[in-house]
């Protein structure tokens, strides 16, 4: 094991957090200020990849489907918001989890009904393809080094949205006190919908990125939903700064946890076995993670205790 | 309870008015997979089996299909259903072995026939081979020991080994080193169902291998394949076909091309049976067949052969009727050794562009006439 390899996981570790960054903000956004568990959050993320997988086809123009992307994840978000979740809002979480529940079925089996069952094709952009030659030697996709800057680059862009504009103020004062807002005039109802179609343009953006990279089907945005929570958990509900702290820790301890952990059972152990042992027990690292956080800091990292 | 049998009555009346009935009606149940991710596999299982079906036009054989969504406490309930109220003859369709694994014992326990068109796990092909189960695919290592056998005739002498942490991706990696000559410098389990693989490729790349196998179904594969060719390793990549089959090579793109896969079955493969199959399925569907409608198709001509010399009422003349393998297999080469699997030719196929599609071509015999590596534990 050479440190060139060392670094080149490190850089996985850090794009596959910042990926999952922009599943948890919208996720933690809409939590802390609604107070809503939004299950469906993954099919707006399938919703994203398909959008911009059917328009990449038939424009031939990647950066048209990603618009489209964005697009169409907002615009299903603002729907779902105006048409299922606005009514949720006053029950307990056990509705709301079964009726966003019900939402990934409406969408997994409208998107098969739309798209058929077979996976779509959606590759990365000719400009971005291929790998390019970083300081000390190592060939690192291009692609993968764009995701970590737009990933890093949307961080930065919602810690101004949140910290210095006046929608922020307001999402800020909607997490603090829900009743206060409203009687101070602030049409809350809208703000909600602004603030579910920014969450679903987020997962809808990481939907179509990583799709790129990966395979375009009914059911991948469930997989991606789990580790989304257990990123906003390890951060803290509700807390942006969290979620993206949480997103690069689950990332690199994934990603690091996956490559180290075969290797150092590999020194006791016969080879065979320790690749398994060590493959099963990286598959557990980050739920052990989120249960070591939890034991320290019950609310997260930097959540509300 | 009297409308059911009414209904059951009705439905055995209007068969018997569908024709001259010269042997008894045999009905069919097939459950396989027709929603959630592992659709398409089931789908095309159910076309390719419903094409024959409709080709023979036989009044006699009727077939009830239903979906399992994957899951195997489904399948059970399905099976029950199928055994219990719709009082099938015959199971089949079921794509993944765990859920074989909870559905074939006690449908065979019960006297059903179970005619396997996908999964054929070793458990079902050793120790627990039993007179009613028929496997028509494979058996589950046959196309990781085709890549294994052809790898060093494709100049893979130092392999870098790869598949999911699960019992068939084991199975898989056995599969492979039983018949591969040269040496395995790495080995590694990825998690189930895991999208991202630049961890692996970052290992391959300074592992010093000159070629890879992975064993990567449905998404994995797609996934794995777009970011391996983006990466620029460029290491010669080989495969059983259902990581690089007709269901899912699209989706990868060019980032396919070149990739060997073992199979046992290609649309290219040259026997009339086969052409006739290719050309009815793309005139009846708008697209080409893969492995999985390749299989189904066999299946239900086996079962249509079997159909023409005993009758379903006589279990022992119906089992040596199909065990024959009395018909035209679209794999041309194809009969039953005495665990009731498939001996037959493994062929290595290499993924080639043919106009606006991605498709396989066949570039070399893999293994003849293989049977399986469980043989001797069969006790039947």
């Amino acid at each position: 094991m050479s440190l060139m390899l060392l670094i080149e996981q490190a850089l996985n570790g850090l794009q596959y957090g910042v990926m999952l960054f922009l599943m948890a903000a919208g996720l933690t956004l809409v939590f802390g200020v609604m107070g809503l568990i939004n299950l469906a959050h993954g099919s707006l993320y399938m919703i994203g990849a398909f959008a911009c997988a059917a328009v990449a086809a038939a424009t031939g123009n990647f950066w048209l489907g990603l618009a489209a992307s964005l697009a169409a994840a907002a615009a299903a978000g603002a729907l779902m918001e105006l048409t299922v979740i606005r009514r949720l809002y006053a029950r307990d979480h056990l509705d709301q989890v079964l009726a966003t529940f019900a939402l990934i079925l409406v969408f997994s089996e409208g998107t098969r009904w739309v798209f058929g069952s077979f996976p779509l094709y959606l590759d990365i952009p000719r400009a971005l393809a291929g790998p390019v030659r970083l300081p000390g030697g190592i060939d690192y996709p291009l692609y993968r080094l764009v995701l970590i800057g737009v990933g890093l680059s949307v961080a930065a862009g919602l810690f101004w949205l949140i910290g210095r504009t006046r929608l922020g103020i307001r999402i800020r004062a909607g997490e603090a006190d829900r009743e206060m807002i409203g009687a101070l005039g602030v049409d809350i109802s809208r703000l909600y919908t602004i603030v579910f179609a920014l969450g679903a343009a987020l997962a809808g953006l990481a939907g179509a990125l990583v799709g790129a990279l990966q395979s375009v089907q009914v059911g991948m945005g469930e997989p991606v939903l789990i580790l989304a929570f257990v990123v906003i958990v390890i951060g803290g509900i509700g807390s942006i700064k969290g979620a993206l702290v949480g997103a690069i820790l689950v990332g690199m301890t994934d990603t690091l946890g996956r490559f180290l952990l075969p290797i150092a059972f590999s020194t006791f152990m016969e080879r065979s076995q320790a690749m398994s042992v060590g493959a099963a027990l990286a598959s557990m690292l980050i739920y052990i993670l989120m249960a070591l956080v939890l034991v320290v800091r019950p609310g997260g990292l930097f959540g509300r205790a | 309870m009297n409308l059911k049998a009414t209904l059951v009555a009705a439905a055995a009346a209007s068969l018997g008015l569908g024709g001259p009935a010269l042997a008894d009606p045999v009905k069919v149940g097939m459950i396989t997979t027709l929603s959630g991710g592992g659709a398409s596999l089931g789908i095309d299982t159910r076309d390719g089996f419903m094409l024959a079906v409709s080709r023979a036009g036989n009044p006699d054989l009727s077939v009830v299909i239903e979906d399992d969504q994957q899951k195997p406490d489904i399948a059970v309930q399905i099976a029950d259903k199928m055994i219990q109220s719709d009082k099938v003859d015959v199971l089949t369709g079921i794509v993944w072995s765990n859920l074989a694994m909870a559905v074939v014992p006690a449908a065979t326990a019960q006297g059903k026939f179970y005619l396997s068109t996908n999964a054929a796990p070793s458990q079902l092909a050793g120790k627990g081979c039993n007179p009613n189960y028929f496997s028509i695919s494979y058996q589950n290592d046959n196309l990781h020991e085709a890549a294994g056998a052809y790898a060093a005739k494709a100049g893979i002498t130092k392999a870098f080994i790869m598949a999911p942490n699960y019992p068939a991706g084991q199975d898989s990696l056995a599969g492979f080193k039983r018949f591969y000559e040269g040496e395995v410098v790495a080995e590694v389990y990825t998690q189930l169902g895991q999208t991202d693989y630049a961890g692996e490729i970052a290992q391959i790349r300074a592992s010093g291998a000159d070629g890879v196998f992975i064993f990567l179904p449905g998404g994995m594969g797609i996934s794995f394949v777009k970011q391996y060719a983006d990466s620029g390793v460029g290491l010669k990549l080989i495969g059983p076909a259902f990581s690089f089959d007709q269901t899912i090579i699209q989706a990868m793109g060019d980032a396919a091309l070149g990739v060997l896969n073992g199979a046992n079955w290609s649309p290219d493969l040259d026997n009339d049976a086969n052409a006739a199959f290719v050309q009815a399925f793309r005139a009846e569907y708008g697209r080409l067949p893969s492995v999985y409608a390749a299989y189904g198709y066999d299946t239900a001509n086996l079962l249509l052969s079997a159909m023409d010399k005993a009758s379903i009422s006589d279990p022992d003349a119906f089992r040596a009727a199909l065990r024959e393998a009395d018909f035209d297999s679209v794999r041309g080469k194809f009969s039953f050794n005495a665990s009731q699997h498939p001996v037959q030719d493994l062929f290595m196929r290499e993924v080639v562009r043919d106009g606006d599609i991605l498709t396989n071509r066949i570039v070399g015999v893999a293994i003849e006439d293989r049977g399986h590596a469980y043989e001797d534990e069969c006790k039947m």
